[in-house]
């Protein structure tokens, strides 16, 4: 058998951001008709990387093969012109447009959408999608609306499909029937690169697979020959870190107890529905949903951060809430660490703000939680995704209050960091507060939860701690 | 804010918030300010006038002698200070006052009406009643502002413009109407009681005690937004109006709408200060656009209180200067306004040089991952 052509190829690719060298040396050669997984942790430079191939970043050195041919790629047009197509991690779709308009947008001429519906009907027949085309970007579930990224792409000529981290978003049955596509793509002339720090993912659906580490490729092999042992070892240099057991104990007394419980979103949708559960003391409540079932909603007013439409919740002033965007909504990026410290609680301040004191605390707070910044006047936004976490949880937990309310506490965050700060919420809850965690993925949540409440439509139902049986509920099957 | 106007009205202006004070911003605001004079005194040769002339004109005019520096260019730095500090203090909380200049009409129009009503009270009473007067009226003027803002979504940067328009309207109606003088040949009202006048800072010269008052604001909000609670919210909510509400628990709606009482009282201040230490009567036009002058003022300083005094005082110079210009050398004034936008623009041009990126990334939406960054 003649091994397929190369489609893409990138070598020695170097790419440095100020002091920072996000790129060194990193090369990636994917065969056509393949699906190839890009592998690494955060920070590796796996997103750089795909951005170079796409347009979006110019590399300071290093050289570009499409289709065997070198090339220059200035933007991300010049990508679409070469049949190269991206599906970014943030989805890049214009909410207030139809699927149709979206699909047009960045075409040339004139906008016939008669001409464009029946382009988007071919795509979806092509890949087995289903996707309305007059339906409103903003309408579409968040699986729908990476359909629709995946059908511009593809409508625009696309040969070559970039993913960045495609299942982050989607339950586990949905993530299968992403891969699925992705696999029939290839099998029918495509070819695919598949961005994802997942294991299991890489090794069940892609042909060959790169590993970065620090900005360079470090493994790059058919799938056949490598394992997942061997694969993770080359993600993080060397051996796992083991999170610290911890022996469970009884839980104590009810700390967050609701009935009945609605809570609208700011459009006023009712997003969470006659909510009736309790927190106690002493224990992990794992959430588990798609994205929009409602778990949003109902953590923030746990959390006291929404008042809710109906019902009742009883629970403590004091709760350490970490939430979900902590670009956007627990921290300051303009502001130092001891004034980001400081916000906690500063509406209800009154007077002066007593600097010193805080300055001191900051600092002795950085060595307790392992933050690494070089002092408690640190710009936060010059630190790393995961220290910043790490401060946000130092801010949230210090107080030891006795209800922890976390939205994917880990998104983004490598795994030694992601393991510092499972360990904290199991230190929390074996101080005697009430955890409630949710993470869209749903392994994380099952490692964490004593219990588990699965959310589907807004409504909220226990379930066992079971893959196979969250998946299920995730999507409304009981 | 979480309503979806101001949140775009926060990206496309936001961009403001990269202008930081340091010493870096006032190094450069010398190199500014020396090119400016560079390329005026170029422009007046090409124009054909005798640019060295004009020049010494200007800088006599203004910083050159005791008496120009007294009791013009400090007399007309004080109501730029007191309506730049307004215009510095909202657009840190990322309240856009462009109203500054109605609420400073108003504070006037209130001042001098508490002053021509209570003409008999003693000078200990009335002129401390006319200034808190003009400040409260200033006050309520961009409380509409507020009201709007918070009950109904409209955007402050909308509504504080227009209520400039009406407040010069309505300043037209008064100095013809109930404010008029007697003889109702004037559009202006009667001069307000001596016991009203701002007593003067140095004898001889016009120099009045506004002046400190400008100063001592400057001093305390320089204190406040550092070191009290009040004014850690504000800064909050201008930085990330999100992780104020949500990290903070911060009332984003309150803080906004007391830092528009706070600005609206600082530009009633200003007007109040006007007629008590100026103008000692109401006129049409009492303003020359102080209030938009001042948000040049504001963004020059870095929206930083005390670079508010030392900007306020370089402007209230180059006007003062602009006139002894027209003066002696036949220079429009009017160029001075030139020179002023020039120094903001050259300012903001190289306080972002470094920031471009990051502001291209925030024009483009927080949708598309910004290209120049790092994964």
């Amino acid at each position: 058998m003649i091994a397929p052509a190369e489609s893409l190829a990138l070598e020695n690719i170097s790419r440095s951001f100020g002091a920072v060298r996000a790129l060194h040396g990193a090369s990636l050669v994917v065969r056509d008709r393949t699906v190839h997984a890009v592998l690494g942790e955060n920070g590796a430079g796996k997103t750089t990387l795909m951005r170079v191939a796409f347009g979006l970043v110019r590399p300071d050195a290093g050289t570009i093969r499409v289709r065997g041919r070198t090339v220059t790629i200035a933007s991300p047009a010049a990508a679409i012109a070469l049949g190269l197509g991206m599906v970014h991690q943030h989805f890049s779709s214009v909410p207030a447009m139809t699927v149709v308009e979206n699909v047009a947008l960045g075409g040339r001429g004139v906008y016939r959408a008669k001409h464009v519906r029946a382009r988007v009907r071919e795509v979806c027949e092509l890949v087995g999608f289903e996707l309305d085309p007059d339906a409103r970007a903003s309408d579409l579930s968040v699986g729908a609306q990476q359909r629709l990224e995946i059908v511009t792409a593809l409508a625009r000529g696309a040969r070559t499909l970039i993913l960045d981290e495609p299942t982050a978003v989607l339950a586990p049955r949905e993530a299968d029937d992403l891969l699925g596509m992705l696999r029939r793509f290839a099998d029918t002339g495509g070819t695919v690169v598949l961005i994802t720090h997942k294991l299991p993912e890489a090794l069940a659906v892609a042909d060959d697979v790169t590993v970065l580490r620090h900005g360079q490729t470090v493994l790059a092999q058919a799938v056949g020959a490598v394992d997942s042992v061997r694969l993770a070892q080359a993600m993080i240099g060397g051996a796992p870190p083991i999170e610290t057991r911890h022996e469970r104990r009884a839980p104590g007394a009810i700390v967050v107890a609701t009935r009945a419980l609605g809570v609208r979103d700011a459009r006023g949708v009712l997003r969470a529905k006659d909510i009736s559960l309790e927190v106690r003391a002493g224990e992990i409540i794992g959430i588990a949903g798609v994205d929009g079932a409602g778990q949003h909603e109902l953590l923030l007013c746990l959390a006291g951060r929404l008042a809710p439409s109906t019902g009742h919740i009883e629970r403590p002033a004091d709760v350490g809430f970490v939430p979900e965007d902590r670009h956007r909504d627990a921290l300051i990026l303009d502001f130092d660490v001891a004034e980001n410290l400081a916000l906690r609680g500063s509406g209800a301040a009154r007077g002066r703000i007593a600097w010193r004191p805080i300055r001191t605390c900051a600092a002795a707070l950085l060595t307790e939680y392992d933050v690494r910044a070089p002092s408690a006047d640190t710009r936060v936004g010059t630190m790393s995704g995961g220290n910043q976490q790490k401060l946000v949880l130092a801010r949230e937990l210090e107080s030891r209050p006795p209800l922890v309310i976390v939205e994917n506490p880990t998104r983004g965050l490598d795994i030694a960091a992601t393991a510092a700060v499972h360990d904290r919420l199991r230190n929390a809850r074996d101080g005697g507060a009430a955890v409630t965690v949710y993470s869209s993925d749903l392994d994380e949540v099952l490692g964490l939860a004593d219990r588990l409440i699965v959310m589907f439509d807004g409504r909220a139902r226990e379930v066992p701690l079971d893959r196979d049986a969250a998946g299920r509920a995730m999507l409304g099957a009981t | 804010m979480s309503d979806p106007i101001s949140d775009r009205a926060r990206s496309w202006i936001g961009g403001w918030r990269q202008v930081r004070p340091s010493l870096a911003t006032g190094a450069a605001a010398a190199v500014v300010a020396f090119v400016s004079l560079a390329l005026l005194w170029l422009a007046l040769r090409l124009a054909g006038f005798d640019a060295s002339l004009a020049l010494g004109a200007l800088w006599r005019g203004s910083f050159g002698n005791w008496y120009a520096l007294t009791s013009s260019t400090f007399v007309r730095a004080t109501p730029l200070v007191l309506t730049g500090l307004a215009v510095a203090v909202a657009f840190r909380a990322h309240v856009w006052n462009i109203g500054a200049d109605g609420q400073l009409l108003i504070g006037a129009a209130v001042a001098t009406a508490v002053g021509l009503a209570f003409g008999t009270a003693p000078a200990w009473v009335l002129l401390p009643l006319a200034l808190v007067a003009g400040a409260v009226g200033g006050g309520c003027w961009a409380a509409i502002a507020a009201l709007l803002r918070t009950r109904f979504g409209v955007l402050e940067v909308i509504s504080t413009i227009m209520l400039n328009f009406v407040a010069v309207d309505l300043v037209g109606y008064l100095v013809r109407g109930p404010l008029q003088e007697p003889s109702h040949a004037y559009p202006q009202s009667n001069p307000i009681p001596a016991a009203m006048h701002l007593p003067m800072l140095i004898p001889g010269t016009r120099l009045h005690w506004g002046f400190v008052a400008g100063a001592t604001a400057a001093v305390l909000l320089w204190w406040g937004m550092r070191s009290t609670a009040a004014g850690f919210r504000v800064r909050a909510i201008g930085a990330n109006a999100d992780a104020a509400r949500v990290a903070g628990r911060i009332d984003v709606a309150r803080t906004t709408t007391n830092v528009l009482l706070l600005s609206g009282a600082l530009s009633g201040l200003a007007g109040a200060i006007e007629v008590c230490g100026v103008t000692f009567a109401l006129y049409e036009n009492i303003s020359p656009g102080y209030g938009y002058t001042a948000i040049a003022v504001a963004l020059l300083a870095g929206l930083d209180p005390l670079g508010v005094l030392g900007t306020g005082i370089l402007f209230g110079g180059l006007e003062a200067g602009a006139l002894s210009m027209q003066r002696e050398a036949s220079v429009p004034s009017v160029v001075v306004t030139a020179i002023e936008a020039a120094l903001v623009l050259l300012l903001l041009a190289l306080s972002r040089r470094g920031s471009a990126t990051s502001i291209i990334s925030r024009f483009a939406g927080a949708r598309l991952p910004s290209a120049e960054e790092p994964s």
